[in-house]
């Protein structure tokens, strides 16, 4: 859900629901990467209710497609993250299954 | 006397020529001064508080230095690695190099409440006559790892028929005759009911005779152990040996436990990892040689043999850094007369060596792609929530 003004698209709240510092915390991190920002953050306005509010204030472009970059940026972390580790633990078993057959080249 | 002074300080300013802050030589080009790298880059560890803890994660937080702060994902890319350390069938460790304290623990966060995982929710009692009691019993049970892959099942929801692409059904039935001795009730126990529930509804008991089927507490359209995962595969506790209960002569259980998909937030026996955690890499500088007889003070002070000695030549002896990765920060190096200034306690702030100690249901390595995952559906959904 957002909140934000017709008139003036570079600043907004978004209010997600059944979400919390885990993803909040990382597109904060990711939005203030971003140079079009010029302030984000976020709050939880109760513990109990499961929703978080970001605030992202940029230099003219709209919010909206902001965060959504910062969406995209922080999944493609992710997918780096994932083939990164994976190639490792890759290596490390191969690496393993060598040393305990005892291999000698 | 005052004026003295004050005139002196005046005639040594006008002596050195003005420079402009920008060509001073301790001001690099393109890159921040090494004060400001090192506070960007590491927590210093010092004898009373950590400082410089906080990350700089605004973008043009080094502007005025000519530094951009910003994310480049070809940048990130390049210097992002991962190496395992270790990695056995319930436990892994492995560093996490050139990423973001926020995005590190995020995934922490997944692993411990968001990965789902099978556990025992509903405990139907048929009989217990042990000193345990029935709440208590079915939080125990509630507690017991199960090894199944939580994937290849469905969330149940409250009004949901329990069948078998959602619900695992346990027997547990132990007696302790009368004039043996106490007996103890283990999780090997538990006996998986692969068609469902044994028990009949309590509405249907009277009905039983005039229907042909009767109906229990499960509806299950096949039994389990002819799917295809499980069976080679069958399903049990993790663990063979945890203590459910004791019973004394004469004392008896019998019970039926169904397990069902859940998440650790809701409750942490759904959590898939007895814990997950990363630590920053300890980093331990020295500010001058330790040498000699201070060199061998430095090893006795360290509880956990971070330092070495090794020989110059001539009878001579240096103390060196031999195993920073064992150091816990106990900063017993650097406390007493002028230690702080000899050794600096510092650490890496994006390299984070993280270790996974999975309950059983499936492999670490598995857990943390898992985690990933579900990260990205985060944003997925985020994304599609907006356009």
């Amino acid at each position: 859900m957002e909140h934000g003004s017709f008139q003036d698209q570079s600043q907004a709240t978004f209010s997600f629901t059944d979400e919390d510092h885990t993803l909040a915390n990382s597109l904060r991190y990711t939005l203030n990467q971003d140079p079009r920002v010029t302030f984000c953050g976020y709050s939880i306005p109760h513990p109990a209710d499961a929703r978080v509010n970001i605030r992202v204030q940029t230099t003219g472009d709209p919010a909206r497609e902001v965060l959504k970059d910062s969406c995209q940026d922080l999944m493609l972390i992710c997918q780096h993250v994932r083939s990164t580790f994976d190639q490792a633990v890759m290596e490390f078993k191969s690496k393993k299954g060598l040393e305990s057959m005892n291999i000698r080249p | 006397m005052v004026s003295e002074s004050e005139d002196s300080e005046t005639m040594k300013e006008e002596k050195t020529p003005k420079i402009p802050v920008w060509d001073l030589p301790d001001v690099p080009k393109g890159g921040l001064p090494p004060h400001l790298e090192l506070q960007r880059t590491r927590v210093l560890c010092t004898f009373d508080a950590p400082t410089h803890t906080e990350n700089f994660q605004y973008s043009g937080a080094y502007a005025s230095m000519g530094v951009d702060n910003s994310l480049r994902l070809e940048e990130f890319r390049s210097n992002f690695r991962v190496e395992v350390i270790s990695l056995t069938e319930d436990d892994m460790e492995f560093d996490m190099i050139g990423i973001d304290a926020a995005i590190a623990n995020a995934f922490r966060r997944i692993l411990i409440a968001e990965l789902p995982t099978m556990a025992i929710e509903k405990v139907l009692i048929a009989n217990n006559t042990s000193v345990v009691q029935d709440e208590v019993l079915a939080h125990r049970l509630g507690l017991v790892p199960l090894k199944v892959d939580p994937r290849l099942f469905n969330y149940k929801s409250e009004n949901d028929e329990p069948n078998e692409k959602n619900t695992i059904v346990f027997k547990l039935h132990v007696r302790c005759e009368r004039g043996s001795s106490r007996i103890k009730v283990k999780s090997n126990e538990l006996k998986w009911l692969p068609h469902g529930s044994e028990f009949i509804l309590g509405t249907e008991k009277a009905a039983a005779d005039s229907t042909s089927k009767t109906k229990t507490y499960t509806s299950f359209n096949c039994s389990q152990d002819s799917l295809l995962e499980f069976v080679n595969n069958p399903i049990g506790p993790k663990h063979d040996d945890i203590i459910l209960a004791k019973l004394g002569p004469g004392q008896e259980i019998e019970l039926e436990a169904h397990a069902v998909k859940g998440m650790g937030k809701t409750h942490a026996k759904w959590s898939p990892v007895a814990t997950a955690w990363y630590r920053m890499l300890p980093e331990i500088v020295f500010l001058q040689e330790i040498e000699d007889e201070k060199a061998e003070e430095l090893v006795k002070k360290c509880p956990v043999r971070v330092f070495d000695i090794e020989d110059i030549g001539k009878g001579r002896k240096r103390a060196t850094v031999a195993r920073p990765r064992s150091c816990t920060l106990c900063r017993e190096c650097i406390r007493g007369d002028d230690w702080d200034k000899r050794v600096a306690l510092r650490r890496v702030k994006d390299h984070f060596i993280f270790t996974i100690e999975s309950a059983g249901a499936l492999p670490p390595e598995v857990l943390f792609t898992e985690a990933v995952k579900i990260l990205e559906d985060k944003c997925e959904r985020v994304i599609t929530e907006l356009s």
